[in-house]
């Protein structure tokens, strides 16, 4: 295929399969809220620190904001809308909820995506374990404290 | 939109990617795009055309052969650090990958990457550079191996030239020696400031400052005094004037002379670590 400006591309996300003409110079995120309006994926600074865009492609965990959309042409996405695809809370996020692990919520679609993650890496994870996973997503408002003991109580139950 | 036009390719082979290269001096590889997606969203780049090197499995294979560990271009900071032939031949690869920003980067982002954009505050070049690494390099004219030491030219400069790719990064064995590398960095991954890289065998060592200047510096004045002797004193007294030598700039993060006194306490510890290796 020669270079082109634009492209057609085809995604898989949360399952479902998605045909789009995006510009080459698309952000993957871009493409995920505006395109296709999954806008559960954030968008905090735009500059690969936050971790708000963290989605997973094929299965790893990324920051969607340091990918063109046309880089995910063939891949498999997941976004946090895939996670209680069936309506039903996922232990996670319902760990989330009971450790009140999200203040504004802002970050919480990033915390949600590395978290769950880690626990498929590591289902059992040490504290220390799940704050270095965690690194890559910045809260600015709980301290952290309460998301990791989320994140914890759901590795101790299983 | 944040980015300026840009066109886009995703080669199915090696030698369509260096067609693609060659064809437009405003061409560009793009492998993890942890860095460059970022500077050309800050527009500080902007490319013509993007060569996206994500098909060409070649380039992501880890194995060990006759010449040590050969690392693919595209290897992830991720790979490194969960490679058991990166553990057995050269641990401190895997080590300081898993240092690097944090998992989301780590498995986006590639060893070819982190050298060809040479960002004086990258980890691996002083590192390559202390492990007599050697960078293999494609263009049209065929291949060239250049050592870690004559492939860093300047920030982001290094020797692949235009229309070339770096395909391959290949480590030397250990050869019984042990490997170690300090770094200050602002936060517990962040940014660096000042970092060492060593790997000492019985009789000598190879050290590597980074951060210091815009590529990494042998400290060959230290490694000279040292000779063989790696107790702790020989070690501090061998790095006394080692900053002095410098001239690193001053920033934000660090003064230069606060850079000058790291490079002396980094240089130290690594050297040190790397010592208790050897005998272990």
């Amino acid at each position: 295929m020669p270079p082109e400006t634009a492209k057609t591309i085809s995604v898989e996300i949360n399952g479902e399969l998605y045909e789009r003409e995006v510009d080459a110079r698309r952000l993957l995120v871009h493409f995920i809220r505006d395109d296709l309006g999954l806008t559960g994926t954030h968008i905090g600074c735009d500059t690969g620190n936050c971790g708000a865009c963290t989605i997973q492609f094929d299965g790893l965990a990324i920051k969607s904001c340091m990918m063109l959309a046309v880089q995910a042409d063939g891949a498999k996405l997941g976004t946090v809308e895939g996670l209680a695809g069936d309506g039903a809370l996922t232990p996670l996020q319902q760990s989330f909820s009971d450790h009140h692990a999200l203040q504004c919520g802002y970050c919480t679609p990033g915390m949600l995506m590395s978290a769950s993650y880690l626990l498929e890496q590591n289902p059992h994870p040490t504290e220390e374990e799940i704050r270095k996973a965690l690194q890559g997503n910045i809260c600015r408002c709980t301290g952290y404290v309460n998301i990791v003991e989320a994140v914890k109580a759901v590795g101790e139950a299983r | 939109m944040l980015m300026r036009e840009v066109e886009y390719a995703r080669p199915s082979s090696l030698e369509e990617a260096l067609r693609i290269l060659g064809s437009n001096d405003g061409a560009r590889a793009l492998a993890g795009g942890q860095t460059l997606i970022n500077v050309m969203k800050a527009r500080a780049a902007s490319p013509d055309i993007l060569v996206d090197l994500a098909a060409l499995t070649e380039l992501t294979a880890v194995s060990t052969g006759s010449g040590g560990l050969e690392l693919g271009a595209m290897v992830t900071y991720a790979q490194l650090a969960s490679s058991s032939e990166v553990e057995v031949t050269r641990p401190i690869l895997g080590e300081v990958a898993a240092m690097i920003a944090d998992v989301q980067v780590r498995n986006r982002g590639t060893i070819g990457g982190n050298i060809c954009s040479n960002d004086p505050t990258n980890h691996l070049p002083p590192l390559l550079v202390a492990l007599d690494a050697a960078m293999t390099i494609v263009g049209s004219d065929g291949e060239r191996t250049v050592t870690a030491e004559d492939f860093f030219l300047g920030v982001y400069m290094t020797a692949v030239a235009t229309g070339e790719l770096l395909t391959k990064v290949t480590v030397p064995p250990p050869g019984g020696a042990g490997d170690a590398f300090a770094a200050l960095t602002v936060g517990a991954d962040g940014t660096c400031i000042v970092s060492a890289a060593a790997s000492v065998t019985s009789g000598a060592a190879r050290i590597v400052i980074g951060c210091v200047s815009a590529t990494p510096v042998r400290a060959t004045e230290m490694e000279a005094k040292l000779g063989g002797d790696f107790g702790e004193a020989s070690v501090r007294e061998a790095a006394k004037g080692l900053g002095a030598q410098l001239d690193p700039p001053g920033d934000v993060h660090a003064s230069a002379d606060y850079r000058r006194h790291l490079a002396e306490v980094m240089a130290v510890r690594a050297v040190l670590q790397a010592a208790e290796r050897v005998r272990s």
